[in-house]
């Protein structure tokens, strides 16, 4: 069966730059995806990043993906493996079973990085089977990759960045949004995100959700509501959209499937984004030489994601051997600085209080 | 504090804008950046663009921007350089009657120069019409157009966007 040092199982922001930064120390990277090049959801991503100016701040995430997938393949270090999907990691042989274009396949990697990213949240309504109703993630692919436009007329659901950002990717494609609803009081997403789409035209109605979806072989329109505050819809504030697309941007799971296959720890942490593993501050789960970064170990943006990929494959590349404890430990303070920084504005104060809430339950762990 | 009713539209409030636009002595002086962000997030392209040094080193990541209105020249490079599109410069001495807006632009196709176009407001409401001066594009790969409108000078803190007439223009029902 084929070894290989490090297997990195999601070649998005995270799992790229993990890959980078442990193949830069001689780490022998496998970088295994689904999709036929690496970039991950960072090829939909035609807005520009925020964060640091030195560390391609302003710069469109699917520019940022090609630079990343570019490096990645001029790296010897880094070995590529499209196409392909990993099954399950068995504990018993350490072996991870992967199904590839040729065939299932076994490998036996020394550490694994599990960067798998995050699925969408589905959203129960009347009418949500009907052909039109579509994921935010769904719209941005059929869009911005293969250049079709998922309808006429879109109503959008929830104001986090993503249904901000694909609303205004929508109307620069020519599309009518109709309106963008969001249940709770406040906008979720970055404010300069909703003014970009306000200057547009776009309403955003805040205190509203879908009642239902309705059409004979499709989606022909969309009925919101207002909801009061125990989320009920209230009678009478009824307005009815003619849409033929519904876009649902309610949020993100950590795409974890693959950690509970393997025997990870898991745990419930709401503001982290649900059911995440229980991780250390080198991002190694439970499970010894198992390790996560990006969106699986806490839903945030993309520039986390990739502090944390780096953070996590300079961890791996200590853990082999291939780096002095002193150049970890510097290295590691600045990484770790870099994640504090980024989380310490408002926006992300949910994400630092779940983040409390699994060392907490870390430290329980160890004194147990 | 963050206003309210800002966050639940978008829309900033009078006194926001007026906290960030320089006193009148400076407005009649020439062009002057207005910068639209009021929540703190984690982004810093904006101090990095600007060679004048008009907008104010920041201390940390999630910092809102300040400017020094007198070290700027109202070139517009922060205009194309700002991630979140939220950076406009106004010229309100640009003739008796008319003032210039420059406006961060991504739709295709783009204005000429010359074009008469609809005037949109922050709730893309048409306030007026205008006519395109210059068009400055992005720095490649991908970076941002700024359009620079002519707009009558009473709309120069209104006019926050365009709309194109033209046939196969980006317009909105």
């Amino acid at each position: 069966m084929k070894t290989t040092e490090l297997a990195i199982i999601g070649a998005g922001p995270a799992g790229i730059c993990a890959a980078l930064e442990a193949a830069s120390y001689g780490v022998e990277v496998t970088l295994i995806d689904r999709g036929d090049t690496p970039g991950g959801q960072l090829v939909k991503q035609t807005h520009k990043f925020f964060g640091w100016h030195e560390k391609s701040a302003g710069t469109r995430g699917v520019v940022i993906a090609h630079n990343l997938a570019e490096n990645a393949q001029k790296d010897p270090n880094v070995h590529f493996v499209g196409s392909t999907e990993a099954l399950g990691h068995y504990r018993d042989d350490d072996t991870l079973l992967l199904e590839t274009p040729e065939g299932v396949k076994g490998l036996k990697p020394e550490r694994l990085l599990v960067a798998t990213g995050a699925s969408e949240k589905m959203l129960l309504f009347p009418g949500n089977h009907l052909p039109g109703v579509y994921g935010a993630g769904a719209v941005q692919t059929l869009m911005n990759v293969h250049g079709v436009r998922p309808g006429q007329s879109v109503l959008m659901i929830g104001s986090g960045n993503i249904g901000l950002i694909v609303s205004y990717q929508l109307a620069q494609a020519g599309v009518h949004v109709e309106a963008l609803v969001e249940a709770l009081p406040q906008i979720g997403g970055y404010a300069v995100h909703a003014s970009k789409i306000r200057r547009l035209g776009i309403p955003i109605l805040t205190g509203y959700s879908i009642k239902e979806a309705y059409g004979e072989r499709c989606v022909e329109g969309a009925v919101v509501w207002q909801i009061d505050n125990k989320w009920q819809g209230i009678p009478g504030t009824e307005k009815d959209l003619k849409v033929d697309v519904i876009c649902l941007a309610t949020g993100l799971s950590p795409l974890c499937e693959f950690l509970w296959q393997a025997g990870a720890e898991m745990t419930y942490i709401a503001a982290l984004g649900g059911f995440v593993p229980v991780y250390d501050e080198n991002m190694e789960t439970t499970l010894s030489g198992v390790y996560v970064a990006g969106d699986v170990a806490s839903i945030e943006e993309a520039s986390t994601a990739m502090a944390e990929g780096y953070l996590a494959g300079l961890a791996i590349a200590h853990s082999l051997g291939k780096i002095s404890d002193s150049h970890f430990d510097a290295k590691r303070q600045e990484y770790v600085k870099e994640l504090e920084q980024l989380r310490a504005g408002p926006t992300s104060k949910k994400i630092v209080e779940g983040l409390a809430v699994l060392r907490d339950e870390i430290g329980k762990r160890v004194s147990a | 504090m963050m206003d309210n009713a800002f966050l639940s539209t978008g829309i900033p409030s009078m006194e926001q804008i007026e906290s960030v636009v320089p006193s009148k002595a400076r407005r009649e002086k020439g062009p002057f950046v207005v910068i639209e962000c009021f929540q703190e997030i984690p982004c810093d392209p904006c101090y990095h663009s600007c060679r004048f040094g008009a907008i104010c080193e920041f201390e940390a990541i999630n910092d809102i921007p300040k400017v020094d209105w007198d070290k700027c020249t109202g070139c517009g490079i922060c205009v194309a350089a700002c991630p979140g599109l939220a950076i406009f410069v106004v010229d309100e001495t640009f003739s008796d009657k008319e003032c210039l807006v420059a406006i961060p632009y991504e739709f295709l196709p783009l204005p000429e120069k010359g074009e008469k176009v609809l005037l949109l407001s922050r709730q893309g409401a048409e306030v007026g019409e205008g006519e395109i001066h210059r068009v400055i594009p992005g720095r490649k790969p991908a970076g941002t157009t700024v359009v620079w409108v002519k707009a009558p000078k009473e709309l120069s803190m209104e006019v926050r966007n365009i709309r194109l007439t033209r046939e196969g223009g980006a317009s909105r029902e």
